[in-house]
């Protein structure tokens, strides 16, 4: 609980309790890697039991899947541009590539949404199979992240407005950028071990 | 719906539970309206973010959990003791050793050494508190509501029944339909988040809270337990999270990981339990390894031997956890070569374990022992969990497993290893940092009485059930009215009514040492024996724990501070200390999580959505909280100092 601040190096280091809470954060992403790991193994058990439903080869295609890993790739760079200005002191900067990153994601979220709903007409949904259960808790997962990830970013856009930079804030969104880079390459593992194998096998 | 929908009923032992339980509710309602302390109560200890008032009310939950976990057991032996008088049927006792086994592990043994960590490693690092008090305190109501959701099930919608193990396909929603499964996953689910989260703060107080100069290798052992404990926490938990998750999502929403229907496997429901499972019998274990290296280096007075192996060792232990765990169903059918490498790691974790004890050994080596009461129990922990420890290599081999699997030879082997290490070191912590917590010890005679009752106890009622296990008595046995097996079975019980007395010894002399204990006037409370710093803070310890932070450059600072005379208090470097406030946030948090847990139970999703919007609405509320603490007066810690150590 020291409250001496340092006088250089990135605001979100200068208290010791903004480099605890990274810190904190940091062990938090590798309990999620975890998390993510058990339900991409249980994925990986669970492939071709299909049972009665349509197999993903007949559902999985390239074009809306390529749209939405563009969107994530695309702002998880924003995200970055976002956190470069926040380190140059623009306030507006972050703002800025903040909502840009935002749009981009909710653009992801519209589209998953799309397809599962896409699916489920096709016969393919939460209860028709061991494999469709672990596909949509898998990816299900994963979006639910990225909802409470924008939920997130919007409170932290109404902090940065209400109080401008200052160590707390700036380690508000160092932290987000974190946990967005993190979903982003969560979705790079779900991109290609179950989509990219899924249309081929 | 009509209230007797959910309420258990027909059953007379729960029908004295339900009463005994409200006459015990309304006794406390009273005590706290006639003497005016619900506003204590709120100020005090429910919004309180301090860490050892957390470590108090997590000891306390945990000793209401032992006693809980206790009678479920004593009513098992009553039941295999008397086979034919009737006493439980079958399904009430299919309950009993499901809730029994899920409370000693999850609501017990866990939060018992979480309270004493909470307590105690602050201290020996010279932390003022946990790097997040909020999360801290988060963490206690997550448990609490999880034990509390856990424990109404026997009296609201029925226990669990599928075994602490809670296997698949038996538990799901094709065989064991209702709520009482769905109290299961929900309990620990929300309990779940407060370990990891209590994982993450204390790795995090751990690495960046040290005193000056305190490098890693030069921690107290109980801090380096904790630390290693933490890394399993935060890698093994969120493994328990998914299989709770998927598991739940099959039963209320219909998904197909763990059924017959659909191509599920329940097969990977033992995989994962297990993967939790296995590490988490080392979050139970190391800590305890820990508490007993204190105790024994305190009385034997002597710098623990070997301490850089002891702390390899138990790094060693932390990373083999997680590459065991099939060792758990050697018969379900992984093949030959499977089962090997499992055996095989499975029995090199033996090896540092036995380091481990070789060390306690080398320590009390020539040594000028003191007989306190820690100090008995954790001479008594040596050769019992030996005799646990060497059973856990024969169940280790896997073709010799075929023999022992799921016979009380097992139950035998892992009451010895969880009774004679984690519970023996709950007891032997509890009394050594006792006066730290409360002011004054625990009255030696009676801890006397509670350790011999207890010790003997135990191992009357557990050693023979090594060799009714190799007479082939299964576990999880509701009928054992076989000839051989009944007088074991009556020796057993008694070795439980020698343990239930030296429980309530126990707890006896917590309230006769509040009343006749003389009261501390020293912080190093054993004979000026202690060696790491929680011993160099005034007792009770002042709510910022230490006015100035010593400079650590040494294993066992305290040791060298008595000899030159420095104390936490050297008057002229003291300076205002920033202290976090009191909030009632994480207790509404948890409640509403724990409101919407009760709803997912019974599957009614008003409740479930309420409970979960307000829960979201509690984290948006924390997100705009900038309430940063405040600063504690140069002036109020010399005088909070000076009137404590009678200067």
């Amino acid at each position: 609980m020291a409250a001496e601040e340092l006088k250089t190096g990135p605001l979100e280091y200068r208290t010791q309790e903004g480099q605890m809470s990274i810190m904190g954060f940091w062990i938090f992403l590798g309990a999620e890697v975890v998390l993510f790991a058990t339900l991409f193994a249980t994925y990986a058990v669970l492939f071709g039991r299909t049972a009665d439903a349509p197999l993903p080869s007949e559902l999985f295609e390239p074009g809306i899947v390529l749209i939405m890993t563009f969107l994530l790739l695309t702002s998880s760079f924003t995200c970055g541009l976002a956190i470069h200005e926040m380190r140059r002191g623009s306030v507006k900067g972050l703002i800025f590539w903040m909502v840009i990153t935002l749009a981009l994601g909710l653009g992801f979220l519209g589209f998953e949404i799309y397809e599962f709903v896409h699916y489920a007409h096709e016969g393919a949904t939460l209860q028709s199979s061991a494999f469709w259960s672990a596909f949509f808790v898998l990816a299900g997962t994963h979006g639910l992240h990225v909802t409470l990830g924008i939920g997130w970013a919007i409170l932290l856009l109404i902090q940065i407005k209400q109080r401008g930079l200052t160590n707390v804030t700036s380690r508000k969104f160092f932290i987000i950028s974190l946990y967005w880079h993190f979903l982003d390459v969560i979705w790079i593992f779900i991109f290609t071990s179950v989509y990219l194998i899924g249309m081929v096998i | 719906m009509h209230i007797t929908d959910i309420l258990v009923t027909g059953e007379p032992i729960i029908y004295g539970a339900m009463v005994s339980m409200a006459l015990g509710g309304l006794a406390i309602l009273f005590v706290l309206t006639y003497f005016k302390k619900w506003k204590w109560l709120w100020r005090e200890w429910l919004t309180s973010v301090d860490h050892k008032k957390i470590g108090v009310m997590y000891i306390l939950s945990a000793l209401l959990m032992l006693f809980r976990g206790g009678v479920d057991a004593m009513m098992m032996r009553v039941q295999l003791a008397f086979p034919d008088l009737g006493f439980l049927n079958s399904q009430h006792y299919n309950e009993i050793f499901t809730t029994h086994g899920t409370i000693m592990i999850i609501f017990m043994a866990m939060p018992f050494l979480i309270g004493l960590m909470n307590i105690i490693v602050p201290l020996q690092i010279g932390a003022r508190d946990f790097a997040f008090p909020y999360l801290n305190a988060l963490s206690f109501w997550s448990f609490f509501f999880g034990m509390a959701l856990f424990n109404i099930s026997f009296v609201i919608g029925g226990s669990p029944d599928a075994g602490w193990t809670s296997y698949t396909p038996l538990s799901g929603a094709a065989m064991s339909p209702g709520p009482g499964q769905n109290f299961y996953l929900m309990g620990l689910q929300l309990s779940g988040i407060g370990t990891l989260a209590t994982g993450i703060n204390l790795m995090v107080t751990i690495l960046k809270m040290r005193a000056p100069g305190m490098k890693l290798f030069h921690m107290p052992i109980f801090t380096w337990s904790t630390l290693v404990t933490c890394f399993i926490i935060v890698f093994a938990f969120p493994i328990l999270t998914v299989a709770l998750a998927l598991l739940t999502i099959d039963r209320i929403f219909g998904a197909q990981f763990f059924t017959l229907t659909g191509e599920g496997l329940p097969m990977m429901w033992a995989n994962l339990f297990w993967m939790w499972g296995h590490p988490e019998v080392y979050i139970v274990i190391l800590p305890a390894f820990g508490i007993f290296s204190e105790v024994i280096a305190t009385f034997a007075k002597k710098r623990l031997f070997g301490y850089n192996v002891m702390v390899w060792s138990m790094i060693v232990i932390a990373l083999l956890s997680f590459l065991v765990w099939v060792h758990h169903f050697f018969t379900m059918g992984a093949g030959a070569f499977v089962n090997s490498v499992f055996s095989v790691s499975t029995m090199l974790i033996a090896v540092p374990t036995g380091v481990k004890i070789f060390n306690w050994l080398a320590t009390l080596y020539k040594s000028k022992i003191e007989f306190t009461v820690p100090m008995l129990w954790s001479l008594a922990f040596i050769p019992s969990f030996i005799l646990g420890g060497v059973t856990g290599v024969m169940l280790g081999m896997a073709a010799a497993d075929y023999q022992f699997h799921n016979s009380y030879f097992l139950i035998a082997h892992f009451h010895y290893v969880l009774i004679a290490g984690t519970v023996f070191a709950c007891f032997a912590g509890l009394v050594f940092w006792y006066p730290k917590m409360f002011g004054h010890k625990m009255n030696e005679r009676l801890g006397r009485w509670a350790f011999w009752l207890f010790f003997f106890g135990f191992h009357v009622c557990f050693f023979p059930q090594y060799f009714l296990g190799l007479d082939g008595m299964p576990r999880r046995l509701f009928i054992t009215n076989v000839a051989e097996w009944l007088p074991l079975n009556v020796i057993s019980t008694v070795g439980a009514v020698g343990m239930a007395l030296g429980f309530v010894v126990f707890v006896y002399n917590v309230y006769y040492s509040f009343r006749y204990s003389e009261r501390e006037t020293t912080g190093d409370s054993w004979n000026g024996n202690g060696r790491t710093l929680e011993w160099a803070t005034t007792t009770p310890v002042p709510y910022y724990n230490f006015a100035t932070v010593p400079y650590v450059d040494e294993i066992d600072p305290y040791v060298r501070m008595k000899e030159e005379g420095k104390t936490t208090f050297e008057e002229d470097e003291v300076k205002p200390i920033h202290m976090p406030s009191y909030t009632g946030q994480p207790f509404i948090f948890m409640a509403l999580l724990g409101l919407a847990s009760f709803g997912l139970i019974f599957e009614w999703m008003y409740l479930a959505v309420f409970g979960l919007i307000g829960g979201v609405v509690m984290m948006i509320r924390r997100s705009f909280d900038y309430d940063d603490g405040y600063y504690v007066s140069v002036e109020e810690i010399k005088e909070t100092e000076k009137k404590a150590r009678g200067l």
